[in-house]
């Protein structure tokens, strides 16, 4: 037993080291350079930095007419908006999928489960975008979104929707409510778990979503958060201690939300997962 | 009880038209769009021409070699390393919530954000990687500059990101195996190898099966960790398909970037469902 018990310590210590070394030594990178002067930071060392430049972070926050601003806001539009967007429509579409099993239903079903699969097709995409108008604005780009989205949403709904007993929409139902008013009184609420499940992965998704955005919302005033970063890889590539200054900037939303979140986010994602 | 009445058909009809509309209706004229070309408004039809481009030009379809190569890889790689992580950290060592915190993270940073940071650390000259390889007297490659090398260096940069969700399932599939296998496997006197082997292992394949079809399908699908670190650069060398999708748009062929775009729905279907079908069938149930 002794033996035993030194093992797992031995375990425990070279877990930690090699844990750190190989997943935060990166980040850690990131942020010690973050905070050099340019000439410290392009040599890309691992040490302290010996002037601590707090200015950095000021000057990536004014670069280019506080353009970083523009796209914080952009960002929490387009992720707020697609997330409201999708618990309407997806709560709705999965109590009824999971309720019914006749051919109509089953065929939206099939249709929507291809979505989890295939990628979306791009220019024909900007195409139907364009044909009504919203190609470059936020709701073409929170409809976008949205779509692709929706198979995922739709599932998590579903497979909630499993574990609550159809009885309580028969006693509703026989006490005289409508139908909508059994869905958003009675349903809606008890879907609670599944829909926090649903607000945290999907935020993560569309707030570090780059390629969508690339493609559908192009142009300067549109810019989200992903894209600042992504031009500030060009216009920065030789001062990388703005460069870091500014991938710390956008993390660290995400770094709370896992600070907050943590079991949260890691059991919805395998809830997630095992049932895709 | 009347089920089409309380289950009304029309809670459906918003989440259908948005989905019909940005996703299948796109999906289906791209077969279309594929055969011509166009600029978003006219289009002339011109048959096979786009294919026939695509795979007659290397530096288009090098790209499918790569994709397959890069979804292959990663989703292997992920597979083993998570198996072994999620061994680890069920058994009973203490700090495994903090590694499991520590592991789980790169996930939530944007692969902009993680191909910015490993760009610098893979740099050929002053690039941590290299200095540490340069203090034990190994003189460092080139990782993202060296054709050979550089789309095996942003697979590592993939699986180091991805790592996670396949270690959580793992995680969540061993925790639900049933103690008294191991009970058994300890009184025949069975080895931690072999416990590992015949016990855990085929009680795990769900989750394995599903590892493997996740990270296979967004390896297929992968761009933005791609484009962050090399641009499909040096050369054609980490091109796949959705960067040549991206490119043929940026350069004006629409068409021909469509195409591309059916071809990896092609590659998909061909490779994700029937993969599906045969893992599924192999399953054990607990």
């Amino acid at each position: 037993m002794k033996k035993q018990k030194r093992l797992t310590l031995l375990g425990d210590i070279l877990g930690c080291i090699f844990g750190i070394l190989i997943f935060a030594v990166p980040f850690l990178f990131m942020l010690v350079n973050a905070l050099k002067d340019r000439r410290g930071a392009n040599l890309l060392e691992l040490s302290f930095p010996e002037t601590w430049m707090w200015e950095n972070f000021k000057e990536v926050f004014s670069a280019n007419n506080y353009q970083i601003l523009t796209a914080f806001k952009n960002s929490i539009i387009l992720t707020v908006g697609s997330l409201i967007v999708l618990i309407i429509v997806g709560s709705m579409a999965g109590y009824v999928l999971q309720r019914r099993s006749d051919r109509p239903v089953k065929i939206v079903d099939t249709l929507v489960m291809t979505g989890l699969m295939i990628p979306p097709a791009i220019l024909p995409t900007i195409w139907v975008m364009q044909g009504l108008h919203i190609y470059k604005t936020m709701f073409g780009m929170i409809m976008v979104e949205t779509a692709l989205q929706i198979p995922f949403t739709i599932m998590l709904y579903k497979g909630f929707m499993n574990t609550i007993p159809v009885e309580l929409e028969e006693a509703g139902y026989i006490d005289g409510c409508t139908r909508e008013h059994l869905f958003v009184k009675i349903i809606f609420p008890l879907l609670k778990p599944v829909t926090s499940t649903i607000i945290i992965l999907n935020a993560v998704t569309i707030f570090n979503d780059f390629t969508n955005p690339l493609y559908f919302l192009p142009g300067n005033d549109n810019v989200t958060v992903q894209l600042t970063l992504y031009n500030f890889m060009g216009r920065y590539s030789s001062s990388y201690n703005l460069l870091f200054a500014d991938v710390l900037i956008i993390t660290i939303p995400m770094l709370i939300l896992f600070l907050f979140f943590n079991k949260k986010i890691v059991d919805g994602m395998v809830a997630g997962a095992v049932k895709g | 009880m009347n089920k089409k009445k309380i289950y009304s058909l029309w809670f459906l009809v918003p989440a259908v038209v948005i989905f019909v509309v940005f996703f299948i209706i796109p999906m289906v004229t791209s077969l279309f769009f594929s055969l011509t070309v166009w600029d978003l408004k006219s289009f002339t039809f011109c048959g096979l021409d786009n294919y026939k481009t695509f795979f007659s030009e290397r530096s288009l379809s090098i790209s499918v070699r790569n994709t397959l190569i890069y979804a292959v890889l990663t989703s292997g790689l992920k597979v083993i390393i998570a198996f072994f992580i999620a061994l680890f950290l069920t058994s009973k060592i203490k700090t495994k919530d903090f590694l499991r915190s520590l592991v789980f993270f790169p996930n939530l940073v944007s692969a902009v954000a993680v191909g910015i940071i490993f760009k610098a650390l893979m740099h050929p000259s002053k690039g941590l990687f290299n200095t540490v390889l340069a203090a034990i007297g190994i003189s460092g490659p080139n990782w993202l500059g060296d054709t050979n090398l550089a789309l095996f260096s942003v697979v590592a940069v993939d699986v180091w990101k991805g790592v996670s969700i396949s270690t959580v399932i793992f995680i969540a599939g061993i925790t639900s195996i049933d103690s008294s296998y191991y009970e058994a496997a300890s009184i025949d006197g069975a080895t931690r190898w072999q416990t590992i082997r015949n016990i855990v292992m085929p009680l795990v394949r769900s989750s394995t099966n599903t590892i493997i079809t996740l990270s296979l399908i967004g390896g297929l699908r992968c761009f933005d960790l791609i484009w962050a670190m090399t641009k499909g650069g040096p050369g054609f060398a980490t091109d796949v398909l959705a960067s040549v999708v991206y490119k043929q748009y940026a350069a004006g062929f629409f068409g021909l970037s469509t195409a591309g775009n059916v071809i990896m729905f092609a590659v998909i279907a061909i490779i994700a469902f029937p993969l599906q079908k045969f893992l599924n069938s192999r399953e054990v149930y607990n």
